[in-house]
């Protein structure tokens, strides 16, 4: 990738977030309820009269027409500040920043359980495919996939933390034993799917011509395999791997939610039942942007290692 | 005699593909195996190469190169013939190489795994040697290319190259010329002439151009429908006896009252 393209998906990237600032805000604005009732509805023993409430309207800047509200909030933006959030009474950013590192954590783990599980029994499941091993990683996975988040997650509580009374069912901290059930969950599902991506794509691989050329050249099973088949089978699932991970960055709600695990997807979720706008505002923000930039890792890597589109772009 | 092929038969499965075919090759020689899409010409060179796809397998007869039998080969033994003692180049040899992967790498990983004792310097060596043979401009550039970024006949040369490297007894060719223009498929029909001539291999060309046969072939097999019809020298094309070779011969075009095989 030169840096001239570089430079302009820096520029896309920069274009799409205004498009996704502008739409949350436009459905924030549209959603029902009144974020200074709701303000107010958490301090249920002082009462407060409409003047007040009109008041505390003007001073959030509340009552202007929707199109001020926005470029309000957006000149602030640009000089990083992205509002201060009432329902934890901190900056946005700050919230932001106190929420990521569990969010960040919960996705390496469970990404590196993914990929410990799904590169090995998908290169052997293609390789033995039609076999017994092939036939049990294919039902297994149909199962891990068609099984939602959060039954997977309230099954492992039961098993783990109910029966067997191993790990704590209470979450809402970051540790290593309030960690293991959220990852396992989330790494199931996505070893399921992941497991068979990655079967199909060595698979695909292994029909290709030039394995027949090279077998017709004595090259031996192993090189053809590790050196030909799997870095050429790993191209596409890179961009997989990719978008999987951006999913993870943005806070997997669901699933933190089961476990009340403090990351961003928790917090997403209780920004919007408290209607606290500048906070959705700013996580939907972090989640378009991670997506974006590790899409633009992933093409600027993809670019690197075919030798097709690398030359292609010159 | 070098290759003697004797009631072959090949099965995909159950399912019988090719039978009774027998074929003789001397050093030397060139024999084209001629006959329509799916007549089994293909799966005929497979089978003696040792590389049927899926299912197929050489359900019959016997397949004796050199004086061995080839049917009892290990999958260990068949890997130290192929590519050594014989070697096949096909329809789109850019296609039988890693699209990914540099062709000189690809070159010296090949020729350093049938003789591990060459150091890598010297390998390269024997690759733009063998690219210079096949009147491949350049091979310094060549070996730094990629298979996408050479044309279809450069890339066929590469493919002859690598095939002649270790100097096979035995080169199948699988519809070499047919994804290429014509003024390429006679370029590359006349190196694998010349290949012939400098080394003295045997040639197996698998081919549905007729003109292209006859002119390089010193025996010619007509297949359909998985069975030999007709097989001989020269006289299949100048008088021929089966009914499926006077249509096939009938199917060439005629220029100006000449037909292509004539030339």
């Amino acid at each position: 990738m030169t840096n001239k393209q570089l430079l302009s998906r820096i520029a896309q990237i920069l274009v799409v977030l205004l498009g996704i600032s502008f739409i949350t805000f436009a459905l924030v604005m549209l959603s029902p309820g009144d974020p200074v009732r709701q303000m107010i509805a958490g301090n249920e023993d002082i009462i407060v009269s409409q003047q007040e409430i009109d008041a505390l309207r003007h001073e959030l800047g509340l009552d202007k027409p929707f199109i001020f509200q926005y470029l309000d909030w957006l000149g602030r933006a640009v000089q990083g500040d992205f509002g201060f959030s009432y329902m934890v009474k901190k900056p946005v950013v700050e919230q932001l920043m106190e929420s990521l590192p569990a969010t960040v954590i919960l996705a390496l783990a469970s990404t590196v359980f993914m990929l410990l599980v799904s590169i090995p029994a998908g290169i052997y499941s293609a390789v033995k495919h039609g076999s017994v091993f092939d036939y049990v990683v294919r039902g297994l996975t149909f199962i891990g996939v068609s099984v939602p988040n959060f039954w997977m997650g309230l099954m492992l509580l039961w098993i783990f933390g109910l029966k067997l009374r191993l790990l704590p069912i209470v979450g809402g901290r970051v540790s290593l034993e309030t960690l293991i059930l959220p990852a396992l969950t989330l790494g199931i599902v996505m070893a399921s799917k992941f497991t068979r991506q990655v079967r199909t794509a060595v698979l695909e691989e292994l029909n290709q011509d030039y394995v027949v050329g090279a077998r017709a050249r004595g090259m031996s099973e192993n090189h053809i395999l590790w050196k030909e088949v799997l870095p050429n089978a790993m191209l596409p699932l890179i961009t997989l791997l990719g978008l999987s991970f951006g999913n993870l960055l943005g806070g997997a709600a669901v699933v933190e939610i089961v476990f009340s695990w403090p990351g961003l997807g928790y917090l997403a979720v209780q920004s919007i039942i408290y209607r606290d706008f500048q906070l959705v505002q700013g996580i939907v923000l972090w989640i378009a942007l991670m997506y974006m930039v590790i899409n633009l890792i992933i093409d600027a890597s993809y670019n690197h290692l075919d030798p097709r589109l690398r030359k292609a772009g010159r | 005699m070098l290759l003697e092929v004797k009631d072959l038969n090949i099965s995909y499965g159950d399912k019988l593909t090719v039978s009774g075919v027998d074929l003789e090759l001397n050093t030397g020689e060139i024999m084209s195996i001629v006959g329509e899409s799916g007549s089994g010409k293909t799966t005929v060179i497979r089978a003696i190469m040792g590389c049927l796809p899926g299912r197929g397998h050489v359900s019959g007869g016997s397949i004796i190169f050199e004086g061995r039998d080839m049917l009892k080969n290990t999958p260990k033994e068949w890997r130290q013939l192929c590519g050594r003692e014989m070697s096949m180049i096909f329809q789109d040899s850019g296609n039988m190489i890693n699209p990914i992967r540099r062709i000189g790498e690809q070159f010296v990983n090949y020729i350093r795994t049938h003789a591990p004792e060459k150091t890598k310097a010297k390998a390269v060596e024997m690759a733009k040697d063998m690219l210079n043979k096949v009147r491949l401009p350049n091979p310094e550039s060549i070996m730094q290319s990629y298979p996408f970024e050479l044309s279809g006949g450069m890339r066929q040369r590469v493919g002859i190259a690598m095939a002649m490297v270790f100097r096979p007894k035995l080169l199948l060719a699988d519809e070499p010329t047919s994804a290429l223009d014509v003024t390429t498929q006679a370029q590359i029909i006349r190196q694998i002439v010349d290949i012939r001539n400098e080394f003295g291999v045997a040639v197996i060309l698998v081919t549905h151009n007729l003109g292209v046969a006859s002119y390089v072939s010193n025996k010619l097999v007509v297949m359909k429908n998985g069975r030999v019809v007709e097989s001989g020298k020269r006289e299949v094309i100048s008088d021929p006896q089966d009914a499926y070779t006077k249509e096939l011969l009938a199917a060439v075009p005629v220029v100006g009252e000449v037909k292509y095989y004539d030339r």
